[in-house]
């Protein structure tokens, strides 16, 4: 799973929905691997405004990457700089968990990634 | 032609022989390629998107995506969901480059508001109608997938769902269950009225007070033939329903367009991406 879908991903667990905990979720014994991708310069500044910034710095310590700048970079930074488009290239797309868990902040639950497919099925008592 | 989503659950049906069986019928694999074809025209996006692919199986619809070239508007990046275990296997057997979640749709869309430039959705929501156990009915099962997949959209975005209705009753249910959760939606038929009918349910999600022509479903699908408007706004009324004329202008210009497409899918599903390497610290 990218670092950029994680960006996006909820606890899907009904009380979940209103609780500002439950995102992001948080890697537990992540297994990382870079899957080599074309750079798609138009995608990432499509995308860039929709990333929450906060919840990407906070990922990206607790998978142990050297901390993010407080701000993003503006659509205009981002499409005049190579380094940094490369930089983000690396980190949203590249950058895959490939086993682990994925936990959420309120409720606890534990979402398994096994070969990189997360496992969102739940009981139906938490849907 | 037999159902299966009439008497099996949709992760029992596909299990490991028949994920198999059908990602490797050409056959299977040319019309799933045509139709996604088809719902990205309905889409109609200029430039490289997130797309969700809901009831994504082997990657079959998914890859497309990933390989339409920039002149087409692509790549885009697709993040897929499926309740079949056996069908993801087959996707990752075949590397595609969509991120792939072992989900089921009945139980909603877990990705926050506004994640998604656009959705779709390729001979899948069919198996909504059917509870997947005692203590969950279609009706609501079709409520959490509409309403998540309304929130997971951004404002302006569409979805495009083609589905095999069993009957008019499932039509409607399905559609009135995405109007109720907010979409506009029209239902397009191509080749109506044939065993080979497709169905496309193609839904937007409104833009707000500027929501004009292009983002509205009565700009997408107006002129279109074989269309109905269905919405919220202009309950009970309906666009006319043209029938396309076998032979006719029209009906040539579809098949070629057909034609084309199914030329393109030949050389778009032979493209390999390089084994993934392991992170070294
Ligand atoms: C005919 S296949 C289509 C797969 C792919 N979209 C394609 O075009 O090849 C239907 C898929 O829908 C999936 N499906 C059925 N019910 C589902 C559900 N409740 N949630 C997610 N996926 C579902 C099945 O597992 C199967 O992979
Ligand atoms: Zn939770």
């Amino acid at each position: 799973m990218k670092v950029l879908t994680l960006n996006f991903l909820t606890c899907a667990v009904k009380d979940c929905k209103s609780s500002n905990n439950s995102f992001p979720l948080h890697p537990k014994d992540a297994e990382l691997v870079y899957d080599d991708l074309e750079i798609n310069p138009q995608l990432l500044v499509n995308v860039l405004p929709r990333v929450d910034w906060v919840a990407l710095r906070t990922t990206s310590t607790e998978l142990g990457f050297p901390e993010l700048p407080e701000q993003p970079p503006t659509v205009e930074e981002l499409e005049s700089d190579e380094k940094m488009l490369q930089d983000l290239h690396k980190l949203l797309m590249e950058t895959q968990i490939m086993e682990g868990k994925l936990v959420c902040g309120n409720c606890g639950h534990e979402y398994a990634i096994r070969e990189g497919i997360a496992n969102f099925l739940l009981p139906s008592h938490l849907v | 032609m037999s159902r299966p989503e009439d008497t099996l659950a949709a992760d029992v049906h596909y299990d490991d022989v028949e994920a198999r069986k059908y990602t490797t019928s050409s056959r299977i694999k040319n019309i799933q390629a045509s139709m996604t074809q088809r719902a990205l025209e309905l889409l109609d996006l200029s430039s490289p998107s997130l797309i969700l692919d809901v009831g994504c199986g082997s990657g079959l619809s998914g890859e497309i995506l990933s390989d339409l070239s920039p002149e087409e508007g692509g790549p885009h990046v697709w993040v897929g969901m499926d309740v079949s275990g056996s069908m993801l296997d087959v996707a990752l057997q075949r590397d595609v480059e969509g991120d792939l979640f072992l989900a089921d749709m009945g139980q909603g869309v877990p990705f926050r508001a506004g994640t998604f430039d656009a959705a779709i959705s390729i001979s899948a929501i069919q198996w909504l109608c059917n509870a997947e156990s005692s203590d969950t009915s279609p009706a609501g099962r079709l409520s959490r997938f509409f309403n998540g997949l309304y929130a997971s959209l951004k404002r302006g975005g569409r979805a495009v769902c083609q589905f095999y209705p069993k009957n008019d009753a499932q039509k409607k249910m399905i559609t009135s269950a995405a109007v109720k959760a907010g979409f506009g939606a029209g239902l397009l038929e191509d080749d109506p009225e044939t065993k080979n009918v497709k169905v496309y349910l193609v839904l937007t999600v409104g833009g707000g007070a500027t929501s004009g022509k292009g983002s509205d479903i009565t700009g997408v699908v107006e002129g279109m033939e074989g269309v109905d408007v269905l919405d919220n706004r202009r309950k009970g009324k309906s666009a006319g329903r043209g029938e396309i004329k076998k032979g006719s202008k029209i009906w040539i210009i579809k098949k070629k367009e057909q034609m084309e497409r199914k030329g393109k899918i030949v050389k778009a599903t032979s493209k390999f991406t390089g084994r993934k390497r392991r992170v070294q610290f």
